[in-house]
């Protein structure tokens, strides 16, 4: 939902909402909206079956990575309630909240707290408070909303729960209500050791009696919380607002690298930043083509890029951080005392594209098609590595011009190139030449007003080979006399 | 002669001997100057002289060579004996250019660096060459500059060439299509070897590299002398 919101006005609340997955046999239901849940469609269904119901059902693809990582994202959000905060499956957080409610005003409100930042971000989120994690989880998918529920009460608000909420897989969950054990309570008040010996070669994450006494508190279900991200930074405080950055570069890159040492990474983005004395900021960012941790290299890079920066009535406050790090282990010297070639390329890379830019540095990638133009195409350099060139079966030019630039037919014989044409206004005759090849588009890329290419190598009085071609051919049916064009030549 | 004592008498490894990659040292800059627009002669022969191993190779290009000569088509690089990736920068400004070589000329992983710039712009007056060129010679990659629309200013080259395309050699098979193509080279200005004035060939399918590439020199009469032998190595400047 928040996606469709990014691109377009989300539907109406009114509306039935499915997000789709790809299923085995076509898309299926990833999720729903509260509409189209009361409408009764149902997780999983397929989307045609959903459809032929409820024929004004509005359908949008799920973002299954997108979805991750914004939850991935909300671990790290959430620790300003606790310190402790991990995933759980793949639409829901654990919160640790031991000994952090009373700085939120009890728990009560601390609820009422976090219920209202997940909406100012656009979610919604339905909240539970309990002593274990198992019956947390189960009270905020399958209990009342905002349930906050103490030591005492846990067995008491799970008993009307249904034991899917435990859970347990579908074929257990099958198992217990043919039993007759649909709800929590009746599978807490079998005796245990009848259970025991059906669920005995069940592992420990799918055993709904391991599972009961997660819930209940009776075995132990410690959390484990993801580190926070390590942010390298470094930082200058000034006494005095200054104009110039240049100074002070050596020491942030000197300290930046030292912490990044201890971690052992290289940056691969770095970002610069200036705090100004009227409360504003700039920032300058460079990138690198190979994890880097050198000092003189991180500095050289901002070579040439802090004199646009605009200090204003100067600033207090610079910091450099790396904003993309990539793990770099100790690298060890060649014992020939030479440099290492590749990473002095990767250096060089990030000079040119760091004071150039990034598009005009590239390696060429290849596209298997007739068209010699369209076979050579130009990626960034930084983020790419070379690939080799596909093998040529013809003779081809070796420069070539792009645009291809049109020539003026003298004189022209009615098979074969012009015995004399005018290109940037100068006289050329033919001597020799070689050819037609003709190059069509592939049949998928020809259209109907497509018009064949008629290539020749023709050389002229002082030496020079030019690759000409005639676009068309007469009476083709599609548009009038051809004409000439030059579009490479020949060493 | 020392001997040891248990074997006898110590054997001496031959001396060192010059090797064949060492024997095709290229000179650090060379300028290649086109006298005729557009013409392809000097990557051709620039092409032909490089190594075929190395590093990738840097080729700049300012915008207003590339409009006017075309830009390097990099597929038939393989016809030369070139497998070398080649990392393209496209700058509009003969500065940003000049400023990318000695970046790359400082750089020894890189096989060759190869500046293409039109016309004599200010920026590229002797100082730039000579820092081209001190560079060049303390990394040992050899620095190229392609100069199209140039008279031939003041340079700090260690090898100067004035390249042009002549009519090519009649193809072994069709009469009427032009064969191996030939350049007319003019070498006036070299540091390490004599200048001089030679015809080149240069044939694709000759079964052995060293054979590609062939000079014949050339009288200043425009007639080629009977007795002229090709040049056997690559060492073009």
């Amino acid at each position: 939902m928040r996606v469709i919101s990014q691109y377009r006005t989300a539907p109406a609340d009114d509306m039935p909402v499915v997000l789709t997955r790809s299923g085995t046999h076509g898309p299926v239901v990833h999720c729903m909206n509260a509409t189209a849940l009361a409408r009764g469609v149902q997780t999983g269904a397929r989307v045609v079956d959903a459809q032929a119901i409820h024929p004004d059902l509005h359908i949008e693809p799920a973002d299954l990575d997108g979805d991750h990582a914004l939850l991935a994202r909300l671990v790290h959000w959430s620790r300003r309630w606790c310190p402790w905060t991990a995933q759980d499956g793949a639409d829901g957080l654990f919160l640790d909240i031991t000994g952090t409610a009373h700085l939120f005003g009890g728990e009560a409100r601390m609820l009422r707290d976090i219920a209202q930042r997940f909406a100012m971000q656009g979610l919604t989120a339905r909240i539970a408070l309990a002593p274990t994690r198992g019956a947390a989880q189960a009270l905020a998918r399958y209990g009342p909303p905002h349930t906050i529920c103490t030591s005492a009460q846990v067995v008491e608000h799970l008993a009307n729960l249904s034991v899917q909420a435990l859970r347990i897989d579908g074929d257990t969950n099958r198992l217990l209500t043919r039993l007759g054990l649909k709800t929590i309570g009746t599978l807490a008040d079998i005796p245990r050791s009848a259970l025991m010996r059906r669920f005995v070669n069940m592992p420990a994450d799918r055993n709904p009696l391991v599972l009961l006494d997660r819930a209940l508190g009776a075995a132990a279900d410690p959390l484990n919380a993801p580190p926070d991200p390590t942010h390298f930074m470094a930082r200058a405080r000034l006494p005095e607002p200054v104009i110039d950055p240049i100074p002070h570069l050596k020491g942030l890159a000197d300290d930046l690298c030292t912490t990044l040492a201890k971690a052992e990474q290289g940056a691969r983005q770095l970002r610069l930043t200036i705090y100004r004395i009227d409360s504003e900021f700039r920032t300058v960012t460079v990138a690198l083509a190979l994890a880097s941790r050198d000092p003189a290299h991180l500095q050289r890079l901002f070579d040439g890029k802090l004199e646009n920066i605009d200090p204003g009535f100067g600033f207090d406050l610079l910091t450099l951080e790396a904003t993309r790090v990539e793990p770099v282990l100790l690298i060890q010297e060649r014992l020939d005392g030479k440099r290492d070639t590749q990473a002095d390329v990767a250096g060089l890379l990030d000079r040119l594209t760091a004071r150039l830019g990034r598009d005009k540095i590239t390696w060429s990638d290849w596209t298997e098609t007739h068209k010699p133009e369209r076979v050579e195409g130009h990626v960034p350099a930084l983020h790419t590595s070379p690939t080799p060139a596909p093998v040529l079966t013809r003779e081809r030019p070796i420069r070539i011009l792009k645009p291809v630039e049109e020539v003026r037919v003298i004189y022209a014989v009615p098979e074969g190139p012009p015995s004399q044409f005018r290109w940037r206004s100068v006289l050329y005759k033919t001597v020799r030449h070689a050819g037609p090849e003709r190059i069509a588009p592939e049949w998928w890329m020809d259209r109907p007003g497509t018009r064949l290419h008629d290539y020749y190598k023709v050389e002229v009085q002082d030496g020079r080979r030019f690759w000409l071609y005639r676009e068309g051919v007469l009476y083709d049916g599609r548009g009038d006399d051809p004409r000439w064009f030059l579009h490479g030549f020949f060493a | 002669m020392k001997t040891d004592s248990s074997y006898g008498q110590v054997i001496q490894l031959p001396k060192h001997r010059v090797s064949a990659a060492q024997a095709q040292v290229l000179p650090a800059l060379t300028d290649m100057l086109c006298t005729t627009p557009a013409d392809p002669a000097a990557t051709g022969f620039l092409l032909s002289l490089l190594h075929q191993t190395g590093g990738p190779i840097l080729w700049v290009q300012d915008h207003m060579s590339r409009r006017e000569n075309g830009q390097l088509y990099t597929p038939s690089l393989p016809a030369f004996g070139i497998s070398h990736p080649v990392l393209k920068v496209h700058v509009s400004r003969p500065r940003d250019v000049l400023w990318a070589m000695e970046e790359g000329a400082a750089c020894a992983g890189l096989s060759a660096v190869i500046g293409e710039i039109h016309g004599a712009p200010a920026a590229l007056d002797f100082t730039a060459t000579k820092r081209l060129a001190m560079r060049a010679e303390a990394s040992g990659v050899p620095v190229f500059i392609l100069r199209s629309g140039d008279p031939g200013v003041l340079s700090a080259a260690r090898a100067r060439w004035r390249i042009m395309s002549l009519p090519s050699l009649t193809h072994s098979h069709d009469s009427k299509a032009p064969g191996t193509p030939q350049w007319d080279l003019d070498l006036f200005r070299a540091r390490a070897q004599q200048p001089g004035r030679w015809v080149a060939k240069y044939d694709p399918n000759a079964s052995r590299a060293t054979d590609r590439l062939r000079l014949v020199s050339r009288a200043d009469t425009g007639t080629m002398d009977a007795s002229d032998q090709p040049v056997p190595d690559r060492s073009g400047g």
